[in-house]
């Protein structure tokens, strides 16, 4: 059991876990060295945890002992016209986006809040760490126009699974110095190093933003309307859809069924005329709306959250990386083969999936059809939420060619040659 | 500059490898004589030069993945090449190395405006990806100076900027996929017209990785709607102090221009005295800034953008009027490296970034320096995102100057570091800052990267003495450290 008397974790109240986890919570990069250091001499492996909020995402693990990171925390240095921000890796994203708001600046990929997806106890920290959004690269609506989280870490300092402290990247925006560990480090769930430290880069708040909403749509006519709107020069921050066969949840949120929603960012008078082109240009045939400031704001953090599919505990969640174009077709495939509700954000290109009674949560199913008939379709499908059993039998992440893989594995290798990190987290064996 | 020994045993078997080489790669592919492969013994950065063993030009991916198992075979090094416009020596040769040339492979291979992407062959140039899609309202982000002979691949190898990414970002942010092949002739796809990978980011770690990782053979990239409309403004300064702090303000204001670019005095008066666009000469430091979008935010911006100027104590502020001046006023700036040409016999063009707020402390020491080594230097500088392109003037038919330019060079990039910067913001390390290294990254640093390296090429044979001041063997990079100190059970056996 937790050995800190403090300790805040659900983990640490047998949520999940086996039982006998020891914790340990080094203060410093020297303390944390030093756990690393004797985890490899003793060879046991280590769960890393800090805000503990997506520990029901990935591979479950079954570890001896959890290395509690949230220790490693605060902002280090915040210069507002320098766009760049250093601090703990476990720094509270609560704390982050409370230090960037005075300057009006923001976190551009909208980490998302899952806690609601997951399930978690109203205890627990909310929204996670920004060191946690980072190892699993986890990005909102914005993602197709400012950038996915791997594309703002802009450099970390940390400790591999050889024990060693080490860094890369730098504290300015534009650096090409030596390999770019940030990509590799950014979706790596924990398995190459334990982050201590990051800098990211950090952009202006939009001054206005709305929504476009166009409605009564089949995801046909959807997909082609939010093509059109992508491709034209109205800067979109924002494109979902959200088709008429969906969930309650989806349709009390828009209102009404089959509904693309665009995003509109900037200053008042661009965002002004962008939504006069972006509704003479797409809403000639269909109903159109618009959402104004905390309405939009509001649409779009439910959209980042995944709120759509909260609240139903027995249904496995799937999120779907594809070419745009791709989105709604494989959707409306999917629903119609499985018990299942979708929608799409990123223009398309991501699709989100609910599957009910699927014997493997639809795994074989949705894989398949990532790759289409004739075998060449490119994408990956990761099943965000379901439960242990699941996560046991199908793998988590989509399953990598062999050539693929087995590079993959080197690198683990070469960063975590003893298996110490997050073993299993995301591959097994891995 | 010192490279890896070259190998004896490898040179002594040249005509048989050239044999070898043409029987995988038949007809013109293979290059040996001298004169030929004289071509191919510098890149952009000329003041190295190396004469390669032999030059292959593959031009199917078979190929290339025959080239290189063969090599990986035979022991033998492999240096890959784009159009060889590095900055930095990415694709110097090597004397016992095969050079393998991408050129070949310039064909566009697919235009997707549904998911807005292109997929083109590696030796495909930056400029001719956006001049395919440009009717279709269409660019591609990432605008080197070097875009009209600088290849995708190259791109890809170096992460290569451009006056734009300050707004769309770098190689990095605009790759959606790339194939590849790797030493052992392995052939590996990573992304593909999709977002994000599905476990670890190696397309981003492959972009950046100065051609030491794997041979790139395709590539995706993601295409943007060209902005409506773009303004650009010119503004003067009595001193950079004020210069610097304008751009700060901008920032500051929550305002991203599509670009903002500063040049010094002797930057503005090389530029004016080449193309004549009637930039001012009687300021110290001259920022143009750029605003793309749809007209009403363009509007917007440019009144606010010369406001901030104004409280900043701007000496001269001008808009263009037309896309004739817009472009005039870019002219200067783009052709600052060949204006500074014409008033010195050589240059040197330096590459590191700053923190912004340090940019005219920057500029001052690099002054003292300038006195101390008696060589002229003039600035250009993406200011939006700190990266300083300082051109040291000197002349390589006088006995020294060369020598003194690579350590005044030196010096500026240890003062970039210095400052809470970097050593290059976007030519790449190669073999000009590879012993530089060591100012921005500690042996553990260094090992980790290298250790990396070993994933992907194991006998470190791919463009080996680049980016890295010592190679170690992988097997001596691999050994687990334990300090017994720290063990917690000292008596226990272990491993």
């Amino acid at each position: 059991m937790c050995t800190r008397a403090d300790c805040r974790f659900p983990t640490c109240r047998g949520f999940e876990l086996a039982g006998d986890a020891t914790d340990v919570a080094p203060a410093d990069l020297g303390e944390l060295r030093d756990v690393i250091g004797e985890a490899l001499a003793a060879e046991e492996p280590l769960e890393l945890i800090a805000g503990a909020t997506k520990r029901g995402l990935g591979r479950p693990l079954q570890l001896p002992r959890t290395l509690d990171l949230s220790r490693l925390a605060g902002i280090r240095d915040y210069e507002p016209s320098e766009l760049v921000l250093t601090a703990g890796a476990a720094t509270p994203l609560e704390e982050i986006e409370a230090a960037l708001a005075p300057a009006r600046q923001m976190l551009a990929f909208e980490p998302p809040d899952w806690a609601g997806l997951f399930a978690l106890p109203a205890s627990a920290a909310r929204r996670g760490t920004l060191g946690g959004a980072l190892a699993c690269n986890l990005s909102g609506p914005r993602r197709i126009k400012a950038g996915a989280a791997r594309d703002h870490l802009l450099g970390f300092r940390g400790v591999s699974g050889r024990g060693e402290v080490f860094k890369a990247g730098g504290k300015v925006v534009k650096n090409v110095t030596g390999y770019d560990l940030c990509k590799l480090m950014a979706g790596s769930y924990g398995t190459l190093a334990a982050l201590e430290e990051v800098t990211v880069r950090v952009l202006p708040q939009p001054e206005a933003a709305c929504t476009v909403m166009l409605c009564g749509l089949d995801p046909a006519a959807a997909t082609q309307r939010l093509n059109r709107a992508l491709a034209s020069p109205n800067d979109i921050s924002g494109a979902v859809y959200i088709p008429a066969c969906s969930t309650a949840a989806l349709t009390s949120l828009s209102g009404v069924p089959g509904v693309a929603a665009l995003r509109l960012e900037g200053p008042a008078p661009s965002v002004n005329s962008r939504r006069q082109q972006l509704l003479s240009d797409l809403a000639s045939d269909c109903e159109a709306t618009s959402l104004e400031e905390e309405p939009s704001a509001a649409f779009w953090r439910a959209m980042r959250d995944v709120t759509p599919f909260t609240g139903h505990a027995d249904r496995i969640i799937w999120r779907i990386s594809v070419a745009p174009s791709r989105g709604g077709e494989l959707g409306e495939e999917i629903a119609r083969r499985l018990d299942a509700s979708w929608y799409l954000d990123w223009g398309g290109g991501l699709l989100w999936v609910a599957v009910s009674g699927a014997e493997d949560g639809g795994a074989a199913l949705i894989r398949a059809a990532i790759r289409g008939t004739d075998g060449r379709g490119t994408g990956h499908a990761t099943l965000i939420k379901g439960s242990l059993a699941l996560r046991r039998a199908v793998p988590v992440f989509e399953p990598q060619p062999p050539p693929l893989a087995a590079l993959a594995a080197r690198v683990k290798e070469a960063f975590d040659p003893h298996r110490i990190l997050n073993p299993g987290r995301m591959v097994e064996g891995v | 500059m010192k490279m890896p020994t070259p190998d004896a045993a490898v040179l002594q078997r040249r005509a048989e490898i050239v044999e070898a080489l043409r029987h995988i790669v038949p007809g013109e592919g293979v290059i040996a004589s001298e004169a030929e492969r004289r071509a191919y013994e510098s890149d952009g950065l000329t003041a190295y030069r190396q004469l390669p063993m032999v030059v292959v030009l593959p031009s199917r991916v078979e190929e290339v993945a025959a080239v290189l198992r063969y090599c990986k075979k035979m022991g033998i090094k492999v240096v890959p090449r784009g159009a060889g416009t590095s900055l930095s020596g990415g694709a110097m040769p090597l004397a016992d190395g095969v050079l393998l040339g991408m050129a070949k492979f310039n064909r566009i291979l697919d235009i997707d405006y549904d998911n807005r992407c292109v997929v083109a062959q590696p030796g495909v140039t930056n400029l001719a990806i956006t001049r395919a899609v440009e009717d279709a309202g269409f660019y591609y982000a990432p605008d080197p100076s070097s875009q009209i002979a600088c290849t995708i691949g190259g791109n890809v190898a170096e992460n290569s900027g451009g006056v734009h990414c300050l707004k769309y970002g770098v190689t990095t942010n605009n790759v959606l996929g790339i194939e590849m092949v790797l030493m052992d002739g392995e052939l590996v796809r990573l992304g593909g017209r999709h977002l994000d990978a599905e476990g670890y980011d190696l397309l981003g770690v492959m972009t950046g990785s100065e051609g030491l990782l794997g041979v790139v053979t395709e590539v995706t990239v993601r295409i943007l709607p060209k902005p409506t409309a773009a303004l650009a403004l010119l503004i003067g300064f009595a001193t950079t102090e004020d210069a610097g702090r304008c751009v700060a303000a901008v920032i500051a204001a929550g305002i991203i221009p599509a670009g903002m670019e500063m040049m010094d005095r002797p930057a503005i008066h090389a530029a004016e005295a080449f193309v004549k666009v009637g930039y001012p000469l009687d300021v110290e430091a001259l920022l143009i800034v750029e605003l793309d979008g749809p007209p009403a935010e363009v509007e917007e911006l440019t009144g606010r953008v010369e406001e901030i100027a104004r409280n900043h104590h701007a000496t001269e502020i001008r808009l263009s009027r037309t896309e004739a001046e817009r472009l005039a006023f870019w002219s200067g700036r783009k052709a600052a490296f060949p204006a500074v040409g014409r008033i010195s016999p050589d240059y040197y063009c330096m590459d590191g970034t700053i923190p912004r707020a340090r940019l005219a402390e920057v500029l001052a020491r690099i002054r003292v320096l300038s006195d101390r080594y008696g060589l002229a230097v003039a600035n250009v500088f993406h200011a939006g995102d700190g990266n300083l392109h300082p051109l040291i003037l000197y002349d390589a038919n006088k006995p020294g100057e060369i020598e003194r330019a690579e350590a005044f060079g030196a010096d500026i990039l240890r003062l970039c570091v210095e400052v809470g910067g970097v050593l290059t913001g976007e030519h790449g390390v190669g073999v000009e800052k590879r012993d530089l290294m060591g100012t921005m990254f500690d042996e553990s640093d260094l090992a980790h990267q290298q250790r990396l390296k070993c994933a992907f090429d194991p006998d470190g044979l791919l463009n080996p003495g680049k980016v890295f001041p010592q190679l170690h063997s992988c097997a001596e990079l691999g050994r687990v450290h334990v300090h017994a100190g720290r063990l917690p059970f000292p008596d226990l056996p272990r491993f």
